[in-house]
């Protein structure tokens, strides 16, 4: 029992001890980013790792998701004869919460995991360390332009899945189940409200990003240098970042669409 | 650029050094002197800390209690900008050479030049080609480290840490895992930068014949103290049992052959797994 | 390694077509409509109101269920206690009679309430500044219940007296 309880402390302390940690660590990150944003070469890579190589699971992941909407919300709108509401259903669902949230989950599986697992190599092949015998400081070099890369790719992914996704659903609706297309898309303009709708989906997914990024290279920075700390770090960030995301969006949920 | 001839103060001095890593004593009350100009090696058994050794030198860990200075600063007491100003006059070798995977030969060795001097272009490129003569490999300067062996890695790795022209070079484990040929090569370049440019070497081995045959002065290190020092000759005089050991390649002495355990009859006999 | 060329010229196109989807999703899926930009253009009227309802800041305002502008804010008169609200008419429809009706009409059976402008007859039309003076309020459910129930209670009391 009163080992139970031990272990139980013991792992609550090493939790606030690894959040400190990562408050550290994000702390001197970021105040490398104005050096960052001045070596625009290895920012574009990074955001070329982080997006451009993210974009093909976004637009099928974002036009699948589009029509599995047009396809339920038919079946169920059709009930009410309210089937000329297809396009409202689909943009907000996506617009508000699917395009943020999936194109994050999607992001943190593909971007993240890449990230944590190459700063965990470079960590393990003593890359970090030759970096910083070399005075230079790998949080600037390194990290601070793969985190500016990500908080500006996922915006970008994430409205990308929801205008594939809107079309996806124009094409299920409108094209194969016979939703009038004026009503569609007339019905969906006159309730998408560009502040209150798709700014908040762009301002969550700024949240997002930062913090999927932000989780993905500390624990890539952190890890353990072998193999076996490796994997469990690429897992580990694929894991907390979804929770993060999904907690992150019932909070920002809460605010904006109150 | 620093002179390390003529001057007769060590370069690294290390006074009741003393660390560990959790319960195990790396280092106890420790003194060291690390001459300038000359090659100075550190040898011990697998697991004494000679590595621990060099990032204590080089200020990544912070030793628990005890002194090392290099050129006159204390490392540990320095501040972050401080400590960045003597990094760009150290050049580390790591074991695995730690070439950055994503940069080409080339590039790698531009690296330090490109961070922290703001020198043209055709100058780098003359700098880096130089450098890269200077190990050999000057042909090979566009290819990735995924592309090299394990040797010419390491001297990949030794072009890139003297592009800023350091006062003091650490190799960490240079000569491990390496072929005959590869081990010459090594040899020799570790005795030309010493020669040529009156760099302070440091070199943390556990090959004892290579390393004896370059080195100046050597530390033999074994469970956290100094277990003999001298140069390579009076070494191989040396009576004790520590020093025996390791220079004879003894596999029972002071370090023992079994890992401690109990009595072996009753281990046996008992037949739990414990 | 790609060149940075390359690099450059792919994440610019990565860029561009992010920011093309949030166009599209701004023109196209939302009621963003470049019309509101011109907006600015509009006149203010206003109209007082016993309840709005639940009209809205930026609820439509129509004529003949063309949209002409917008409820551009809601306010309560300090002395009689009414609801104001202040409509932002495009300027295109400058020719509104003084007398026309502001009245507060449901779009669907569940859909969001606006503003229906009946034109009178007046010569005059209506300037920025002016207020509209024949206003219905929005209709509240409650209201409508408890009149019903209040009627059928009155019935039943008088009897069969009164003619049905």
């Amino acid at each position: 029992m009163i080992s139970v309880l031990r272990g139980l402390g013991r792992a609550g302390l090493g939790f606030f001890e690894r959040l400190g940690r990562g408050h550290v660590f994000l702390f001197y990150s970021l105040l490398g980013v104005p050096a960052g944003l001045y070596r625009i070469h290895l920012l574009l890579t990074q955001v070329y790792m982080a997006g451009v190589l993210s974009l093909v699971i976004i637009v099928v992941s974002g036009f699948f998701v589009g029509m599995v909407l047009g396809l339920q919300g038919y079946n169920t709108l059709v009930d009410f004869g309210a089937e000329e509401s297809l396009g409202i259903l689909v943009a907000l669902s996506l617009v508000r919460e699917l395009g943020p949230v999936v194109a994050a989950l999607l992001f943190a599986g593909r971007a993240g995991s890449a990230l944590t697992a190459e700063i965990g190599l470079m960590k393990t092949t003593e890359q970090l360390a030759a970096m910083e015998m070399m005075a230079v400081d790998p949080l600037k070099r390194v990290v601070a332009p793969r985190l500016l890369a990500g908080v500006l790719a996922m915006p970008l992914l994430a409205a990308i899945f929801s205008a594939v996704g809107v079309y996806g659903g124009y094409f299920v609706g409108v094209g194969l189940l016979g939703v009038d297309e004026g009503a569609f898309w007339a019905q969906m303009q006159s309730s998408v409200d560009f502040h209150d709708d798709i700014m908040n989906g762009v301002i969550k997914s700024f949240v997002f990003g930062f913090t999927v990024t932000w989780i993905a290279v500390f624990e890539g920075y952190d890890t353990v240098p072998t193999s076996e700390g490796i994997s469990r770090a690429t897992t580990r960030t694929v894991v907390n970042s979804s929770l993060a995301v999904l907690g992150l969006d019932f909070v920002l949920t809460a605010l904006m669409f109150d | 650029m620093d002179t390390n001839r003529g001057s007769e103060e060590p370069l690294v001095t290390i006074r009741g050094l003393s660390f560990s890593r959790g319960a195990r004593k790396i280092f106890d009350e420790v003194d060291m002197d690390i001459a300038r100009g000359k090659i100075t090696a550190i040898m011990g058994p697998s697991g004494c800390g000679k590595t621990t050794l060099l990032s204590l030198i080089g200020g990544q860990l912070r030793p628990d209690a005890g002194s090392v200075r290099v050129d006159g600063l204390e490392v540990p007491q320095l501040s972050r900008r401080e400590l960045l100003q003597l990094r760009k006059r150290m050049g580390m070798l790591f074991q695995s050479g730690a070439l950055l995977t994503d940069l080409s030969v080339f590039e790698n060795v531009a690296f330090p030049l490109r961070e922290h001097t703001g020198l043209p272009v055709p100058i780098i490129r003359d700098l880096v080609l130089m450098k890269l003569e200077a190990v050999g490999l000057r042909g090979a300067r566009d290819l990735m480290p995924s592309e090299l062996s394990g040797g010419m890695a390491r001297r990949v790795a030794l072009a890139r840490a003297i592009a800023l022209d350091p006062m003091m070079i650490m190799y960490d484990e240079p000569f491990a895992g390496q072929d005959p040929i590869s081990m010459g090569v090594l040899l020799r370049l570790i005795h030309l930068m010493n020669e040529a440019m009156g760099v302070t070497s440091i070199v943390v081995s556990h090959d004892v014949k290579e390393t004896a045959s370059i080195a100046d002065y050597v530390y033999v290190l074994a469970e956290g103290k100094i277990v003999g020092q001298g140069t390579p000759e009076e070494l191989k005089k040396s009576p004790s049992k520590w020093v025996r050991q390791f220079m004879d390649a003894l596999p029972d002495g002071p370090v023992h052959f079994h890992y401690p355990a109990p009595a072996y009859m009753e281990d046996l006999l008992s037949g739990e797994d414990r | 390694m790609l060149q940075s060329k390359t690099i450059e010229t792919v994440v610019g196109l990565f860029v561009a077509i992010g920011l093309g989807a949030l166009l599209v999703l701004a023109m196209r899926v939302s009621n963003l409509n470049l019309a509101d930009f011109g907006n600015e253009n509009g006149y203010e009227i206003r109209a007082k109101f016993d309840n709005i309802g639940g009209l809205k800041v930026r609820s439509p305002v129509k004529m003949a269920g063309v949209t002409v502008g917008r409820v551009a804010a809601i306010d309560i008169a300090k002395d009689t206690y009414e609801a104001i609200a202040t409509l932002k008419i495009d300027k295109r429809y400058n020719q509104i009679p003084a007398d026309t009706a502001a009245n507060i009409y449901t779009a669907g059976l569940l859909g969001e309430q606006y503003v229906s402008l009946e034109p009178g007859g007046d010569e005059n039309f209506l300037k920025a500044g002016d207020e509209i003076t024949l206003t219905q309020s929005a209709v509240v459910l409650e209201q409508i219940i408890g009149q019903f129930l209040f009627e059928k209670a009155a019935e039943g009391d008088e009897g069969g007296d009164k003619g049905s």
